[in-house]
């Protein structure tokens, strides 16, 4: 199956400044993939590059298969842009006509993908109110209907929560996890790690211009877990004898915590505890969240 | 078509953000009071006695072409202040406020964005040169049955002169900021303006090189040569060759060539093109 985007080496230069070093990159088709890194990491410019707005310095990359800029594949794909400006003495109904008719789309199907999305984003009672009079979460609805027009088989989403009460939130969690079933790709820049943390298929951690860390959001959230242990009788040699399974042991009295590979090393650690004659009262794993992750893999410099 | 839909989209905007309108009250105002200008001058050359019959025959007519040139000579300025006006912000606008990214990652090229523009642009001052150059010529032929000579010569002429001065703005503005669009266009009008002025001292001096400044500055910038042969264009044969017809502040002694005209569709032309693949290279 052909990749929805690969990109090999992709670098942008501005004057003197390197914006992105060197992304390289697959998505698979129907992914949800999470594009995660601190501010200035080059999120935007990487965006920007694939949908054609920033031309490459360097590097190749393909949507769907065909090189940047392919009119055809792009008929295929939907963008939301990540500050929805849009021309606001439209209305909502001729907003979306405006670039329905840029994809290409005919007539009638038009007017039945705009009945179809104004419903789905809950804008109906709005449609011939011109753009202007919209607050900011119901142009973030507007323009996630326009990225969604062409029932793309692939949708950048540009920090589409940014704007939105968690009503909004919900909606937009639940239109990707909709498309999702569908099959259509989804790659997804945000800054809200607990929205990425529900949607999100793979993530991508980005510093510098470059791909630090791609990782099955699973894997990556399920893996390291952080253990709790209250017990009585932790000698020092039990402590010692704790660094087998696991690290960042730190001991405090009665209580311990440290850090395990990942859960299925639990059972073993509480044989070992209950062999060396320790009381165990409790053993209580705690996942990292994504933020905990984000912070490790990133540093907590932000990557300036 | 994406270049009909953006230009009718460019179109729409501009009755949307009624400058359309605004446009358009401001002229029906300025022809009222033309009108009204026109009749008193008219009442005074027409009183008993002012001047012998074939004297007021020919003061007449003198009068009357007088009048409708400078008529066309406002409406000729209104115009291309409308050109620039109205397409300075476009693309520099649209990059800096974002709304220009949901259209080009449209499966459209750059360049039907930018003949888009252009065209609604040209089908809008099309509009609004109609309506005022259609005014001012019923207003002389509604009091005096008056009409200028090579009407529709004159009217493509003013009509280029407009679009070369909006093809130039939207040529600036997909490479600089609106505001430094407006400074470069501002300053190339004036150029032009000062250039006719000092070629026409200069004919009238007899001197060259006064002349051929006049001539460089058409060359960097040819929009007031289009007005100064339009003006030539619609005057009286008789006055043509005595060699003077009215032009603005002053009168055309020396006539911009018919190369001149060649060399402002050539200009406009090219101007176009770089402006396409300024845009088209440009990163939003």
């Amino acid at each position: 199956m052909t990749l929805a985007i690969e990109t090999k080496n992709l670098r942008k230069e501005f004057d003197e400044n390197v914006a992105v070093r060197g992304l390289t990159l697959q998505v698979q088709q129907g992914e949800v993939f999470g594009f995660l890194g601190p501010n200035g990491a080059g999120k935007t410019t990487s965006i920007k590059m694939l949908l054609g707005l920033v031309a490459p310095t360097s590097g190749s990359a393909a949507l769907l298969g065909a090189p940047l800029g392919d009119r055809a594949a792009r008929a295929k794909m939907g963008f939301l842009p990540e500050h929805f400006r849009f021309h606001d003495w439209l209305s909502a109904q001729e907003f979306l006509q405006l670039h329905g008719r840029l994809y290409g789309m005919n007539a009638a199907r038009l007017c039945q993908r705009i009945d179809e999305l104004l419903e789905l984003v809950g804008l109906t009672p709005f449609r011939d109110k011109q753009l202007r009079t919209f607050s900011k979460g119901m142009l973030q609805r507007i323009g996630l209907a326009q990225a969604l027009l062409n029932d793309p088989a692939l949708v950048f989403l540009d920090e589409p929560t940014s704007g939105l009460d968690p009503v909004g939130r919900r909606l937009v969690r639940d239109i990707i996890a909709d498309l999702k079933r569908r099959g259509t790709t989804i790659f997804l820049n945000s800054h809200l790690l607990s929205e990425v943390e529900i949607t999100c298929d793979r993530v991508a951690f980005i510093k510098h211009g470059e791909v630090i860390r791609v990782s099955e959001l699973k894997t990556l959230v399920n893996g390291a877990t952080s253990v709790t242990v209250r017990a009585h009788g932790l000698t020092p040699q039990v402590l010692a004898g704790l660094g087998k399974w696991g690290k960042d042991l730190r001991a405090d009295g009665n209580q311990i915590t440290l850090t395990v590979a990942d859960e299925s090393a639990l059972p073993a650690l509480n044989r070992y505890l209950v062999a060396q004659n320790v009381e165990v009262y409790a053993l209580t794993p705690q996942h990292l969240s994504l933020e905990d992750l984000f912070i490790q893999i990133v540093g907590t410099d932000g990557g300036l | 078509m994406p270049t009909f839909i953006i230009a009718r989209l460019t179109f729409l905007e501009a009755v949307r953000r009624r400058i359309l309108l605004a446009a358009f009250l401001l002229g029906v105002a300025f022809l009222l009071l033309y009108s009204f200008g026109f009749y008193m001058m008219r009442q005074e050359v027409s009183r008993p006695g002012a001047t012998s019959e074939v004297g007021s025959a020919l003061l007449k007519s003198g009068l009357d072409n007088f009048l409708t040139l400078a008529g066309l000579y406002a409406v000729n300025f209104l115009a291309i202040a409308m050109g620039a006006l109205v397409s300075a912000d476009t693309l520099a606008g649209e990059i800096s406020s974002g709304t220009i990214q949901a259209l080009v990652t449209k499966p459209l090229r750059r360049a039907e964005i930018v003949l888009g523009k252009w065209l609604g642009f040209a089908g809008l001052l099309a509009l609004y040169l109609g309506l005022m150059v259609g005014g001012v010529m019923a207003v002389a032929y509604a009091l005096d049955g008056y009409v200028v000579p090579n009407v529709w010569n004159g009217i493509a002429l003013i009509y280029l002169e407009t679009l070369l001065i909006m093809t130039v703005t939207l040529l600036c503005s997909s490479m600089i900021s609106t505001l430094a669009t407006g400074g470069v266009i501002f300053g190339l009008y004036g150029i032009a303006f000062i250039g006719g002025w000092v070629e026409q001292f200069g004919a009238l001096l007899q001197n060259q090189a006064a002349v051929n400044i006049g001539i460089v500055s058409s060359l960097i910038i040819p929009s007031e040569a289009l007005w100064r042969r339009a003006a030539y264009e619609m005057t009286p044969p008789i006055a043509q060759v005595l060699g003077v017809s009215f032009s603005g502040p002053m009168l055309t002694v020396s006539v911009p060539s018919e190369m001149m005209i060649w060399y402002a569709g050539v200009y406009l032309i090219v101007a176009l093109v770089l402006g396409v693949r300024a845009f088209a290279s440009r990163d939003l």
